[in-house]
């Protein structure tokens, strides 16, 4: 066997405590990786992953001390002079970062980010290092390759981005390339895309790679080793196939389960004749708003929806197919410019402030992001008092008794209620929101894509609780999410949002073979599957040919990007509602027979 | 490029600058209002402080009429106002020479002083704010905010009095007053502005060299001065071709207060150097009130704070692509 590429040898990184303690946050990791491999490091946040990542860089953030030995072809590292890794960001070491859209800067224009390591390092030319970079353009297919360059990162999208980075991190034709998480923040549909792109450009440099990821269906695409981290200390390194079919360690066998959303157990809903809320005909959107009640920027297009009492209903859909903007509807945050939202049967004033107190208790939202969406200055008790305050108007230790209760309920210790939000861990805090919103004792929750920040381990218990918690109170949730794995676990009913339309509803089980809407179909084979093959096969299946059709309001949303739309019918007029054998209502020109066909 | 596509890009802009322009013009209007006011509730009149304690009621009276401060207070308003727009601000009730002639003898000075001041402290405020930014928790951080804290804490008037007392008094170096000679050599002119731009300088430099250092950092905390880190960029080239773009919104809206300030405020060093400025102007007006200066002075600020603002704006949307877009 060769000479290993990258060697690391007891590498361990240490920051100061709080209290001034020093802190392994990565503790005596070792290995190898061989020339033009790729290495995948697994594991939660907090595992240490990116920092071991950014360690092959002799970079390390803030505060932290790297000791140990790296060596990345003849660049080593020893722990104390660290000069010589670091001399090679950039040039023969290079890194694509989780968020393209965050990373790139905001105010110059992208074609001088991408050649500016080979500038700064003096490998090219600016002429060179130009026409280097669009050749890489046009590999990693990105759109109008010569030009592209010359846009500044706002007018991009995430998944453009996230390609334009990695021809940055290949504009010096590095020997080692690191990404970390890059697809993490893509929709689905977009990450199958950009990890081809990857894949492709990434054999052909024949560069060795260090792929961060939290998800292993993705690694499985595109690493050879898979290493598992588990507070900063390695749990086991092995091939991939290894790994994901006989993995030896325990804490691996835990994310491996974890990957694989399980449907959680739930009441069967009573077929009730009044659903709890009914959505009817909604159109929402920003902007002046003609006569026809169709704003400037439309959103929604004639959404309708109904959730029963104690019922699960999920929205899945890509950015920008304004899943979040139904639940912003709801919860009379942005007026719908037509339709109507009614709870009981009783029409819901259009925004808040039209609302009473009664109407605003019943429905509660939970956002995305439990960071943003609490104070970090006030305590756990503090959050959760003022609900109970505002809505029921409890004091003193009636409030206090009840807030032991709910942190009880969503499986707190009670004495977390002095705590600080700050204080508390990603899940923990995810929990507090939710509780902020039951404390209200709502009748239905507005679920934000509340799992989408979350490690998959951590995602597995909310969902759990969710589920419990409907069980127990019969609440209701109108749970929005990309993944539709979560919403399969969690809801008894989807709803598939497509450019603000409703492509596809049905109950769940419709969803668990085909036929589908074609764009639900893309959504579910975009999932990544735990098997090394699937990226390859699914690359096959996409291809559209109207691709070069604009969107139109007249005609069917998906029709630009349809594998299977047909000339004079899907270009020519909107489609139909039609009802499935399965029960669910698919909104598309093509038969039942056909869309089954279509599908294989 | 085509040309069509590039003039439809500066319409976004373009737009954007006039709207605020368009802002800053009716903002003056309400100001002009609330100026107008205020100087109309200050105890007594020109006519009572020309005449002093011992007039009767019958001769003031007499004068208000001839002064013309007996007609309503609309009335006198909107003529005022119709005057500051025609570039008229009426007749000094004190001077009995016109307003504008009185600002012109005071305006170049003021400019001279206050652009003095800017060319010397900004560029020190931006390497103290540069060089505390990144070594942020360092030793040369916290000396230079300690440094630059104690120097907003100093008064003016103790600053400027111990100059005088090191400079003129003591060390014999510098004049104690600012009167610039007729045609002075540079040498001249450079010696009697050094003691008050020096000390106007020193709160500048304080306050923007911190608001530097504040916007700098904000901007070092992203994800994309990381990025650049492991690209292999150079500290250097991270700061000015990386960060300083991105901060430019925050940096000239510190520059317009810092130096609307230098415009209108400097009435301590004015006093202190016997330098005849436009702050000591306005002040003299509100003693002895002579309405019509005072208004004129106060407009006069107010439309410079404006245009430093409108100007910072603009800078700040020039610099953003994504409102540059519009």
């Amino acid at each position: 066997m060769p000479a290993p590429h990258v060697v690391v040898r007891n590498l361990a990184v240490t920051v100061r405590s709080s209290d001034g303690a020093p802190l392994r946050i990565v503790d005596d990791v070792s290995f190898n990786i061989q020339r033009g491999d790729v290495l995948a490091l697994i594991g939660e946040s907090g595992s240490g992953k990116t920092t071991i990542a950014l360690a092959l860089m002799g970079y390390a953030r803030s505060g932290a001390q790297i000791s140990g030995q790296i060596e990345v072809g003849s660049a080593a590292f020893d722990g104390k002079a660290g000069a010589d890794l670091a001399a090679q960001r950039g040039h023969r070491i290079t890194y694509v970062a989780q968020s393209a859209a965050a990373a790139f800067n905001p105010s110059r224009r992208l074609i001088e980010q991408v050649i500016e390591p080979a500038l700064i390092h003096g490998t090219a030319t600016s002429a060179e290092a130009r026409a280097h970079a669009v050749e890489l353009f046009a590999a990693l297919a990105l759109p109008n390759p010569e030009t592209i360059g010359n846009r500044y990162p706002h007018e991009l999208s995430g998944g453009q981005l996230q390609r334009l980075m990695a021809a940055m991190a290949l504009i010096t034709r590095p020997e080692l390339v690191i990404f970390d998480e890059p697809t993490t923040a893509l929709d689905v549909t977009t990450q199958v895309e950009v990890l081809q792109a990857f894949r492709k450009v990434v054999r052909e440099q024949g560069a060795t790679g260090v792929y961060v990821s939290h998800d292993l269906a993705v690694v499985a695409q595109m690493a050879d080793q898979i290493l598992v981290l588990n507070r900063g200390k390695v749990r086991e390194q092995n091939a991939v196939r290894v790994v994901l079919e006989t993995p030896e360690d325990d804490y691996t066998k835990t994310l491996l389960a974890a990957a694989r959303p399980v449907v959680k157990a739930a009441l069967p809903v009573a077929a009730v004749s009044k659903p709890l809320l009914s959505i009817d005909g909604i159109c929402a959107g920003y902007g002046p708003v003609d006569r026809q009640g169709r704003a400037a920027h439309p959103v929604l297009t004639d959404v309708t929806l109904q959730i029963g009492r104690g019922a699960a209903v999920g929205v899945i859909g890509e950015s920008g197919s304004g899943k979040s903007t139904v639940a912003r509807v709801v919860a009379g945050l942005l007026a719908p410019t037509a339709g109507t939202v009614s709870l009981d049967g009783q029409p819901l004033g259009a925004s808040v402030k039209d609302r009473s107190r009664e109407e605003l208790r019943r429905i509660q939202i939970v956002f995305q992001n439990a960071d943003i969406a609490l104070n970090p200055a006030h305590s756990v008790g503090d959050i959760l008092g003022r609900v109970l305050r505002f809505y029921h108007g409890m004091q003193g230790h009636q409030a206090q008794a009840r807030v032991a209760e709910l942190l009880d309920l969503i499986r707190l210790p009670a004495g977390i209620a002095d705590r600080r939000c700050s204080e508390l861990s990603g899940g923990q805090k995810q929990r507090v929101n939710l509780a902020r919103a039951l404390a209200a004792e709502p009748d239905l929750i507005l679920c934000d894509e509340v799992t989408s920040a979350l490690d998959t381990v951590v995602r597995e218990a909310i969902l759990e609780l969710l589920a419990e918690l409907r069980r127990d109170l019969g609440v209701a949730y109108l749970f929005i999410s990309h993944d539709i794995a979560t919403v399969q676990a969690l809801c008894d009913e989807i709803v598939v949002l497509y450019k603000g339309t409703r492509v596809e509803s049905g109950a769940r089980d419709a969803y668990a073979a085909p036929p589908f809407h074609p764009y639900t179909d893309l959504l579910i084979s975009s999932v990544p599957e735990l098997r090394t093959d699937w990226l390859s096969e699914v690359a096959a299946k996409h291809g559209a040919p109207f691709a070069h059709r604009p969107e139109s309001a007249d005609l069917c949303r998906f029709l630009p990007r349809c594998p299977v739309a047909v000339a004079g019918q899907c270009d020519v007029t909107l489609p139909p509602l039609r009802m499935m054998a399965a029960g669910n209502a698919v909104l598309c020109h093509r038969t039942e027979a056909e869309l089954a066909r279509d599908h294989m | 490029m085509s040309g069509a596509a590039s003039a439809s890009a500066w319409r976004g802009p373009a737009k954007l600058v006039l709207k605020r322009t368009g802002l800053a013009l009716v903002t003056l209007v309400l100001v002009s209002a609330v100026i107008f006011t205020i100087s109309g509730l200050l105890p007594g009149d020109a006519a009572q402080e020309l005449l002093g304690q011992g007039a009767t009621p019958e001769q003031i009276a007499a004068l208000r009429q001839e002064m013309g401060l007996d007609r309503p207070a609309v009335v006198r308003y909107f003529e005022w106002l119709r005057g500051i727009a025609l570039g008229d601000p009426g007749q000094s009730l004190v001077a009995n020479k016109p307003v504008a002639e009185i600002i012109s003898e005071r305006l170049p000075n003021t400019l001279t002083l206050a652009g003095l001041t800017t060319l010397f402290s900004v560029p020190i405020a931006f390497l103290i704010g540069i060089a505390s930014a990144v070594s942020r928790g360092k030793g040369t951080d916290r000396a230079l905010n300690i440094a630059t804290l104690a120097m907003v804490a100093l008064p003016e008037f103790l600053v400027a009095t111990i100059a005088v007392l090191v400079f003129s008094v003591k060390l014999l170096w510098l004049p104690s007053i600012t009167i610039v000679p007729q045609d002075p050599t540079l040498w001249e002119f450079l010696r009697a502005y050094a003691m008050p731009v020096m000390v106007l300088g020193v709160g500048v430099i304080a306050q923007l060299g911190r608001m530097i250092r504040a916007a700098i950092i904000a901007e070092l905390d992203r994800p994309y001065v990381e990025m650049a880190r492991l690209k292999g960029v150079s500290q250097r080239r991270l700061i000015f071709r990386h960060v300083l773009p991105n901060a430019v919104g925050p940096i000239v809206n510190a520059m317009a207060l810092s130096l609307s300030y230098l415009f209108g405020g400097a009435i301590i060093v004015e006093t202190i150097f016997s330098y005849p400025g436009l702050a000591s102007l306005m002040v003299n007006a509100v003693t002895s009130r002579d309405m019509p200066l005072l208004q004129a002075c106060a407009m006069l600020f107010c439309a410079t704070y404006l245009l430093l603002v409108l100007i910072a704006d603009t800078v700040a949307i020039l610099a953003n692509p994504r409102l540059r877009q519009g």
